[in-house]
C-alpha cells in the first residue's frame, strides 16, 4: 500500500543522505521525496512516498525514528490529509492545437506560465492522480518535458507535525 | 580557560573520564598527537593497524561497560577503522571514534588522504559528526559520548578537520556536564499495561522458556535476570551475545540456542508455548528458518530499541524499555500476582527437557589420540576456574569457546557475534587486559583468524598486557571447511593454507613466549604453565584434530527441531580429508 511519510528533521548537512541511505541499505523503495526548510530555519520537512505492507511500513517508521537527526514523523496515510503535487509541463503547440491545449489546461485548472511561438509551459497542482490524468489527456507526442515535484502533504484538522 | 582545538579534544576526553585512547598517528591528527604528548592523564595505546585500535577499544568497552575511544588519521587510517566500527555497531557496543580529516577548505577536492568518513561510516554507526567550528568541539564530543552510551549503545564517529585542531586558534573551553538532543530521547521505562499483560501470560504458561541476549549484558541487568528466572523456575537459554548474563552452571540453564546451540535449548524453544525474549533480537543465527520458528509460542519481547521489535518475528506483547527496570517491574508484579504457576505442567515440562538433555549433545570423543578442541576449552575453564575473560575470533573455535567455557558472569565472554569479524580476538584481549590487569585474559583463536591482526602482538609487548593465546590449529579455516563438508560434497575450496607460519618462532620474534603441543596429555600442564607466567604473553599453538566439526548444528533453511547431531562419537578422526 502507498504511504506518505512526513518527517521533521534537523536542517543539517547530511540529514538527507541519512534518510536516503537508510532506504537503500534496508531495501525499501522510495517513490518520491521532497525536502525543504520550514518556518523554523533549524528544521527541514521531508515528504516521502513509499510502498510496502504493514510490517515494512512499521519498520520504515521505526528505523526513521532511530535516526538521530529525525525529530518527529507521521504517516499521513493513517489520518485524513491533503496532498498536492506540482507539475510543470512544456508542450509543443502547432497553431491549430494552441486553443485545444489551452482549454484542456483550463479544464484541469492549470495555468499557462510561459508562452513562445511554438510552446506553452503549463503549471498545475493537485493530487498526483489528477496530474496523471492531465498528462494522459494530452497528446504524448506534444510533450517536450514534464517536471513533477513529487507529492507533499499535510494532515487535516488541528493535529499537526510540529515541535 | 582558552585552549586550541587539539587541547580541547584531549581535555574533553579527560573530563569525560576517558582512561585509554587507542590510536595511530598520521598527517591529519598531528596537532592532536602533539596535545596528547604534552599531558599524562589520558593514556594513548599505539596499535599496529587501525583495525586493532577499534577492536582493542571495543574489547575494553565490552569488559568494562565504559565507552571505548579511538583516534585515527584521515584517509587510510579512517578506512582501516571501518571493520572495527561495523563490528561494534552490529553488537551495540559504545565506541567514540575520532578521525582526522583534511582541512575544511580542501574537503571535497580529493586531497591527500581524504575520504568522506561521515559518508563511509553512515551505515555502520549510531551517529556521526563532522566538526566545522572549533567552538562546537567540546559540545560535539559530549554529544558523541551521550549518543554512544545511552539507549541502544553503538559507535559514534567524530570527524575533525585538521584546521579545527590548529595550535594557534584558541577559544574559551568548558566541558558540558550534560547535553540534550531534542531529536533523541531513548525510552527507558516500559509501558505498565504491557508489563502487566506480559506477567499474566508468563504465569499462565505451560511450557515457558526465557530467551535472553546481549541486551542483558549491555543493560547491566544480569542480577535482575537471575532473580527473575529463579522466581519463575523456568528454563533459560542465552544467545551467543548473552552468555554469562545467566550462570551457565545453574540448573535452570539449558545452554546456548541457535545454529550451534544445545539440543535441549533449541527443542525447548520449538515446543514452548510462551517465550520471553529479553534484550535479544531474533537474529537469523538464532531463529533458523523463520517459517518454522517456535510454531506454538506466544512471544513477549523486551528491547530498548523499538525497531528490534517485530522486525523478523511478530510478537504478541512488545515492551520497549531498558531491560533492568522492566525486569524489576515484572518481578514486583510476579510476587503479588494472583495467578499461580501450574506446577504440574512445569514439572512435566522440566521432565521433557531433561529427556532432551540426556542425549548429551555436547559430548565428544575423549579417547582420541589427537587433541580435541572441545577438551582444550574444558581445560581452559578448569585452569582459570571459570573466571577468565575469554575473547575469541570467528569460526569453529568461537563456537567451541561459547559451548564449553561455562560463563558464570557477564562481560567475561568477548566476541564478535553480529559481524563475525576475524581478527577481533587478539586486539580485544589487549583492551580487556588494560582494563583488568590482574585478571586472566585468554584469547581463543585459530590459525586463520589470528593472522588477520597478528601484528598486535607487538602492541601487547609494548604495553605489557600479558594475555594467553590459545591457537586451535587445525590447519583449516575450520568453519568454512565444515560447511564445505556438509554442503559442497567436501570440496575444500581455499579453506586451508599451504603455508602456515611457525607460530612459536613468530611469538618469540615478537618478544613473547611460544609453545606448541600436539598431544591431549600436554594440554592441562601447558595451560597451567602458561597462566602461571603472570607477566608474559604466551602463544600456545595447539595442534588439534583437523576433522572435528561443531555440533549440534542447524543447517540453513532448517528449524530448531531439525538439528544435525554428532553422528557417532569416536568416528570423526577416521575420516579422510583432502
Amino acid at each position: 500500500m502507498r504511504h506518505i511519510i512526513s518527517i521533521l528533521m534537523e536542517n543539517e548537512s547530511g540529514a538527507l543522505s541519512r534518510v536516503a541511505g537508510l532506504f537503500s541499505a534496508r531495501g525499501y523503495n522510495i517513490e518520491s521525496l521532497t525536502v525543504a526548510p520550514t518556518e523554523d530555519p533549524s528544521l527541514s520537512r521531508m515528504t516521502l512516498v513509499t510502498r510496502g505492507n504493514d510490517d515494512i511500513i512499521e519498520q520504515i517508521t521505526k528505523q526513521l525514528n532511530k535516526l538521530i537527526d529525525v525529530v518527529k514523523l507521521i504517516d499521513l496515510a493513517d489520518s485524513f490529509h491533503i496532498e498536492r503535487e506540482l507539475l510543470m509541463v512544456k508542450v509543443k503547440t502547432s497553431p491549430e492545437m494552441r486553443d485545444e491545449i489551452r482549454s484542456m489546461a483550463d479544464i484541469f485548472r492549470g495555468k499557462i506560465i510561459d508562452v513562445t511561438p511554438t510552446t506553452y509551459i503549463i503549471e498545475m497542482t493537485g493530487p498526483s492522480e489528477k496530474l496523471d490524468a492531465f498528462i494522459a489527456a494530452i497528446d504524448p507526442e506534444s510533450i517536450i518535458e514534464a517536471v513533477r515535484s513529487g507529492p507533499t502533504g499535510i494532515s487535516r484538522g488541528e493535529l499537526g507535525l510540529h515541535l | 580557560m582558552e585552549l586550541n582545538g587539539a587541547q580541547i579534544v584531549v581535555q574533553s576526553l579527560i573530563d569525560e573520564g576517558v582512561e585509554y585512547i587507542f590510536g595511530y598517528p598520521g598527517g591529519a591528527v598531528l596537532h592532536l598527537y602533539d596535545a596528547i604528548f604534552q599531558q599524562e592523564e589520558l593514556k594513548h595505546i599505539l596499535v599496529r593497524h587501525e583495525q586493532g585500535a577499534t577492536h582493542a577499544a571495543d574489547g575494553y568497552a565490552r569488559a568494562t561497560g565504559k565507552p571505548g575511544v579511538v583516534l585515527v588519521t584521515s584517509g587510510p587510517g579512517a578506512t582501516n577503522a571501518i571493520t572495527g566500527i561495523a563490528t561494534a555497531y552490529l553488537d551495540s557496543i559504545p565506541l567514540v571514534v575520532i578521525s582526522g580529516q583534511v582541512s575544511l577548505p580542501v574537503i571535497g577536492s580529493d586531497a591527500f588522504q581524504e575520504v568522506d568518513m561521515v559518508g563511509i561510516t553512515r551505515p555502520c554507526v549510531k551517529h556521526n559528526f563532522l566538526v566545522k567550528d572549533v567552538t562546537k568541539l567540546a559540545e560535539t564530543i559530549k554529544k558523541a559520548f551521550y549518543v554512544a552510551t545511552t539507549g541502544r549503545p553503538g559507535p559514534v564517529v567524530i570527524d575533525i578537520p585538521k584546521d579545527i585542531t590548529a595550535p594557534n586558534i584558541k577559544v574559551p573551553y568548558s566541558y558540558p556536564d550534560s547535553v540534550s538532543i531534542r531529536s533523541y530521547n531513548p525510552v527507558v521505562t516500559g509501558h505498565k499495561g504491557q508489563i502487566k499483560k506480559a506477567v499474566d501470560l508468563l504465569l499462565s504458561a505451560k511450557r515457558p522458556i526465557i530467551y535472553s541476549g546481549g541486551g542483558v549484558v549491555l543493560g547491566e541487568a544480569s542480577e535482575q535476570l537471575i532473580e527473575f528466572t529463579r522466581a519463575l523456575g523456568y528454563p533459560i537459554t542465552n544467545t551467543l551475545m548473552g552468555l554469562g548474563s545467566y550462570p551457565a552452571t545453574d540448573n535452570q540453564y539449558v545452554g546456548m540456542l541457535g545454529m550451534h546451540g544445545t539440543y535441549e535449548a533449541n527443542m525447548a524453544m520449538h515446543e514452548s508455548d510462551v517465550i520471553i525474549a529479553i534484550g535479544a533480537r531474533f537474529d537469523d543465527r538464532v531463529t533458523g528458518k523463520l517459517d518454522l520458528f517456535c510454531p506454538h509460542a506466544k512471544i513477549i519481547h523486551i528491547d530498548i530499541d523499538p525497531a528490534s521489535i517485530s522486525k523478523t518475528v511478530r510478537v504478541a506483547i512488545p515492551i520497549v524499555g531498558d531491560v533492568k527496570p522492566v525486569l524489576e517491574q515484572m518481578l514486583e508484579l510476579i510476587k503479588v500476582s494472583s495467578i499461580k504457576i501450574d506446577a504440574n505442567a512445569l514439572a512435566d515440562w522440566w521432565k521433557q527437557i531433561s529427556e532432551w538433555q540426556s542425549i548429551n549433545c555436547l559430548e565428544f570423543d575423549r579417547s582420541s589420540p589427537l587433541i580435541k578442541p572441545q577438551y582444550v576449552i574444558e581445560q581452559l575453564h578448569e585452569v582459570t576456574k571459570g573466571d577468565a575473560y575469554v575473547t575469541s575470533d570467528v569460526g569453529q573455535h568461537q563456537m567451541w569457546a561459547a559451548q564449553y567455557y561455562k560463563f558464570n558472569k557477564p562481560r567475561r565472554w568477548i566476541n564478535s557475534g553480529g559481524l563475525g569479524t576475524m581478527g577481533f580476538g587478539l586486539p580485544s584481549a589487549i583492551g580487556v587486559k588494560l582494563a583488568f590487569p590482574e585478571a586472566d585474559v585468554a584469547c581463543v583463536t585459530g590459525e586463520a583468524s589470528i593472522q588477520m591482526c597478528i601484528q598486535e602482538l607487538s602492541t601487547a609487548l609494548q604495553y605489557k598486557t600479558p594475555i594467553k593465546i590459545l591457537n586451535l590449529n587445525n590447519r583449516y579455516m575450520g568453519m568454512v571447511r565444515q560447511w564445505q563438508e556438509f554442503s559442497y560434497e567436501s570440496r575444500y575450496s581455499h579453506s586451508y593454507m599451504d603455508t602456515i607460519p611457525e607460530f612459536v618462532k613468530l611469538a618469540e620474534a615478537y618478544g613473547h613466549v611460544g609453545l606448541r603441543i600436539d598431544k591431549p596429555e600436554e594440554v592441562r600442564p601447558t595451560l597451567e604453565a602458561a597462566f602461571a607466567m603472570k607477566d608474559r604473553t604466551v602463544f600456545i599453538d595447539i595442534m588439534t584434530d583437523r576433522t572435528e566439526n561443531v555440533y549440534p548444528m542447524i543447517e540453513a533453511g532448517k528449524g530448531h527441531h531439525d538439528m544435525k547431531l554428532r553422528v557417532a562419537i569416536g568416528t570423526s578422526t577416521d575420516r579422510e580429508l583432502a
